[in-house]
C-alpha cells in the first residue's frame, strides 16, 4: 500500500475535467487571480523601469551633482531671472574646490553657442569654457586623443575637445585629433573626443558639445572686452564625494559663497543651488508612488482571487459530494480526495497565473509603447508572480480539499 | 468447515440524532461463503442498508466484531478501510454513481485508479470487464449517452474490475424498469455462477428471488434466514 496519493498525471486530469466542465465559472474565478499577477508584472516592470531610467541619468550626469547658477539681479523693484547678473566667478569654483571639504571637484563654465567649420563641413553647437574638473565631475571620459594641460588652461590654449555629434557632423567617421576646427571663426586644434553619453532627462543630446579652456573661451572665443576682463561665469558644477552629507556641502557651499560675495544676513542669496540629484530623485519617488499604487492593486486583487477561489471550490465540494462518497467507496483515501481538490485549486490560480503573466507583459509592453514610460520585464517578477499565484492557490484551496476529505463516504454516497 | 468469507458476530449500529441514541441494527450475528448470492431483506428503517453498509466497509460499527476472509475489520482506520473497499469489495448502487462526463472505460477504470494500478494496465482490465458485460461497443459513451439499464452494466463492470471477494448490490434495479431488471439480476446471476459472492438488498421478492438465500430483517434484527428454493425458477424467466 503507498503513501503518496495516486498518480499526479491522473489527478491533474481530473482537475482538468473538473476545470473544463464549468468553463464560465472557472473562468470568472481567475478573473482575480488573473488581474493581481497582471499588476503585479506591470509595478515590477514600471518600477524597475523607473529606477533603471533614473539610475542611467544619474549615470549621464554624474552622480552626486551640485549646479551652481548665477544669481538674479533686483533693479528698481523688477527682479530680472537665473543669470541675469553675473555674479559668480571662476575664482568661486576654485575657493569651492579648496576650501569645501565634502567637494571632490568643481568646475566653472562658460556658455556659448555658435558655429563650427571643418573643412567643407559646418556645424552649430554649444561649447562650454571649462576646467579639467568638469569631466571628472560630469565622470565623462576622453576616448581618442587627450584632456586639456594645465598651461593650456592657464594660457588660453587654442585646442578643444568634441563631443561624439559634433565628431560626426564634421569628419564623419574619420579621426578629428590634431585638426583644426573654426569656433566662432577662431581656429582651435581638436585634442581628444569625448566618450557617448547619449540624452539627457530633457531628451537633449549631450554629445552635440565641445568643451575648450575656460580662458580660451573667455579670451578668444566670446571676445567681448567686458567678458576678457571680468572672472564671471555661468554656472559652476560641483561634485561632492561619494558618501559625503549632500545637504551639508550644500550648506557649506552656501556659506562659503555668502562669505566671498560678502552678503549680509538677511540679504537674499546672489547665486542659485541646484542639488541635480534630488530632482531626479523626486521622479524616482513618484514613480515608486505610482509602484506602491499598482502594488496595493496587485495585492488586494489577489486576495479577493484567492477568496473567489475558496468559494468556487467550496461550492464544488457541495455540488460533487456524491462524487466524492463514489470515490471514497471505491477505494480513495482521504489524502486522495485532499490532493484531488488541492490540485484542482492550484490548477486554477496558476492558469490564472500563466493567463495573467501574458497580460502583464502585454500591459507593460503597452505602457512603454503608448505612455512612453521606460518598463523593464525581469524573468524574477514573473517567476515571482507564478509562484505567488501558486501559493494562493494552496493557501485558500486547502480548506474546502480538507473539507472535502473529511467526509464520510456513507454520508457523500447518501447525499442529495 | 472452511473459514466463512463474512462473519459477523453481534454487529451493532447506534444513529445519534441529537440527544436521542436511535439503535439501527441491534446484535446481528451470521455468516456468509464465497460464493453465495444473498439477498437482504426488509422494509425501510429495518437496519437492511445498515447493515450493508457495514458490510461494505463505508461505516464504522458501534458494536460487535466483523471479519472479513479472516480479517477482523471493525478495528481498522478510515485509510485502510479503503484500502479494504478498493482491493476485495465491488459496489452497485441504485442510482448507477457514475461520474458525468467521463466515458464508460474510465468510470470502470476508476477503481484500478486509486489501486494504483500502473496506468498500462488499467484500459486494458476495464475493457476486459465492459466486454464481459456486454457494453464493447460503447466503451466510449458517457453515462449521458446510456440506457439505464447500460448504465448499470457499466456499473457492475465498474465493481468487477478490481476482481473483488464480494460484490454488494443495494438496490440495483431500484431505478430500472422492469425487463431491464430482470435482465440486470440475470447479469448477477451468471456472475455468481462464475463464482463471485453477491450480497443484495431490496425490498422487491421478485428480485430476492434471484439469490440463493434470503434473509430478512426488521428492527435491527435478523428475523428470518433461509435458503431460497424459488432461485431456479427465477432463473428460468
Amino acid at each position: 500500500m503507498g503513501g503518496w496519493p495516486v498518480n499526479f498525471a491522473a489527478t491533474l486530469r481530473i482537475a482538468l475535467l473538473a476545470l473544463r466542465i464549468n468553463k464560465l465559472r472557472s473562468a470568472l474565478t481567475m478573473l482575480g487571480i488573473i488581474i493581481g499577477v497582471a499588476a503585479v508584472i506591470v509595478m515590477i516592470a514600471v518600477g524597475n523601469g523607473a529606477q533603471a531610467r533614473v539610475e542611467d541619468q544619474i549615470r549621464s550626469l554624474g552622480s552626486n551633482i551640485i549646479m551652481v547658477l548665477s544669481g538674479s539681479m533686483t533693479s528698481g523693484g523688477a527682479r530680472g531671472g537665473s543669470g541675469s547678473q553675473p555674479t559668480i566667478t571662476e575664482d568661486d569654483a576654485y575657493a569651492l574646490n579648496r576650501e569645501v571639504d565634502e567637494i571632490q571637484a568643481a568646475a566653472p563654465s562658460l556658455r556659448g553657442t555658435g558655429q563650427v567649420v571643418a573643412g567643407n563641413a559646418n556645424w552649430s553647437t554649444v561649447f562650454y569654457g571649462t576646467s579639467p574638473e568638469y569631466l571628472e565631475v560630469r565622470e565623462w571620459a576622453v576616448v581618442e586623443g587627450r584632456s586639456f594641460e594645465q598651461a593650456e588652461i592657464n594660457g588660453a590654449g587654442k585646442v578643444v575637445l568634441l563631443g561624439q555629434t559634433v565628431v560626426k557632423n564634421l569628419f564623419g567617421d574619420a579621426s578629428p585629433i590634431d585638426q583644426v576646427v573654426r569656433v566662432r571663426k577662431v581656429p582651435l586644434t581638436v585634442v581628444g573626443v569625448l566618450d557617448r553619453k547619449g540624452q539627457n532627462m530633457m531628451g537633449q543630446d549631450q554629445d552635440d558639445i565641445i568643451l575648450m579652456p575656460i580662458s580660451t573661451a573667455r579670451k578668444r572665443v566670446l571676445g567681448s572686452a567686458q567678458q576678457a576682463k571680468s572672472r564671471s561665469v555661468g554656472s559652476i558644477m560641483v561634485k561632492v564625494k561619494d558618501g559625503a552629507n549632500m545637504t551639508e556641502a550644500e550648506a557649506r557651499m552656501r556659506e562659503l559663497l555668502r562669505q566671498r560675495h560678502r552678503l549680509q544676513n538677511g540679504q537674499d542669496d546672489d547665486f542659485y543651488v541646484r542639488n541635480l540629484s534630488e530632482i531626479l530623485q523626486a521622479q524616482e519617488a513618484s514613480s515608486k508612488v505610482m509602484s506602491l499604487l499598482l502594488a496595493a492593486v496587485a495585492s488586494v486583487s489577489l486576495l479577493v482571487g484567492g477568496i473567489g477561489i475558496m468559494n468556487i471550490m467550496l461550492v464544488s465540494v457541495t455540488e460533487r459530494t456524491r462524487e466524492i462518497g463514489l470515490r471514497m467507496a471505491v477505494g480513495a483515501r482521504s489524502r486522495d480526495i485532499l490532493t484531488q481538490f488541492l490540485v484542482e485549486a492550484v490548477t486554477l490560480s496558476l492558469i490564472g497565473g500563466a493567463i495573467g503573466i501574458l497580460l502583464g507583459v502585454g500591459g507593460a509592453t503597452a505602457i512603454a509603447e503608448l505612455a512612453g514610460w521606460r518598463t523593464e520585464l525581469s524573468g524574477g517578477s514573473i517567476v515571482l508572480a507564478a509562484g505567488f499565484a501558486g501559493a494562493i492557490g494552496i493557501f485558500f484551496g486547502y480548506y474546502p480539499a480538507k473539507k472535502a476529505s473529511r467526509l464520510l463516504p456513507i454520508e457523500a454516497l447518501r447525499y442529495e | 468447515m472452511s473459514e466463512p468469507l463474512i462473519r459477523v458476530e453481534g454487529l451493532a449500529k447506534d444513529y445519534v440524532m441529537g440527544s436521542n441514541v436511535v439503535p439501527a441494527l441491534r446484535g446481528v450475528t451470521l455468516d456468509i461463503a464465497a460464493g453465495e448470492f444473498v439477498a437482504v431483506m426488509g422494509p425501510s428503517g429495518s437496519g437492511k442498508s445498515t447493515f450493508m453498509n457495514l458490510l461494505g466497509c463505508l461505516d464504522h460499527p458501534s458494536g460487535g466484531s466483523y471479519w472479513f476472509g479472516g480479517q477482523e475489520v471493525s478495528a481498522l482506520s478510515g485509510d485502510e478501510l479503503a484500502a479494504v473497499r478498493n482491493r476485495k469489495l465491488g459496489f452497485v448502487f441504485q442510482h448507477f454513481n457514475l461520474l458525468a462526463r467521463t466515458s464508460a472505460l474510465d468510470n470502470v477504470a476508476l477503481p484500478l485508479l486509486y489501486g494504483h494500478v500502473p496506468a498500462a494496465e488499467r484500459h486494458p482490465r476495464a475493457e476486459r470487464r465492459l466486454l464481459q458485460i456486454g457494453l464493447g461497443e460503447r466503451m466510449d459513451h458517457h453515462p449521458s449517452q446510456l440506457s439505464g439499464g447500460q448504465q448499470q452494466r457499466v456499473a457492475i463492470a465498474r465493481a468487477l474490475v478490481n476482481d473483488p471477494q464480494l460484490v454488494l448490490a443495494d438496490e440495483p434495479t431500484g431505478a430500472l424498469d422492469s425487463r431491464t431488471s430482470v435482465e440486470i439480476m440475470a447479469l448477477l446471476q451468471q456472475l455468481n455462477r462464475e463464482g463471485i459472492t453477491i450480497v443484495l438488498v431490496t425490498h422487491e421478492h421478485d428480485v430476492a428471488d434471484f439469490a440463493g438465500r434470503i434473509i430478512s430483517f426488521r428492527d435491527g434484527q435478523v428475523i428470518e434466514d433461509r435458503p431460497n428454493a424459488a432461485k431456479d425458477a427465477a432463473a428460468a424467466l
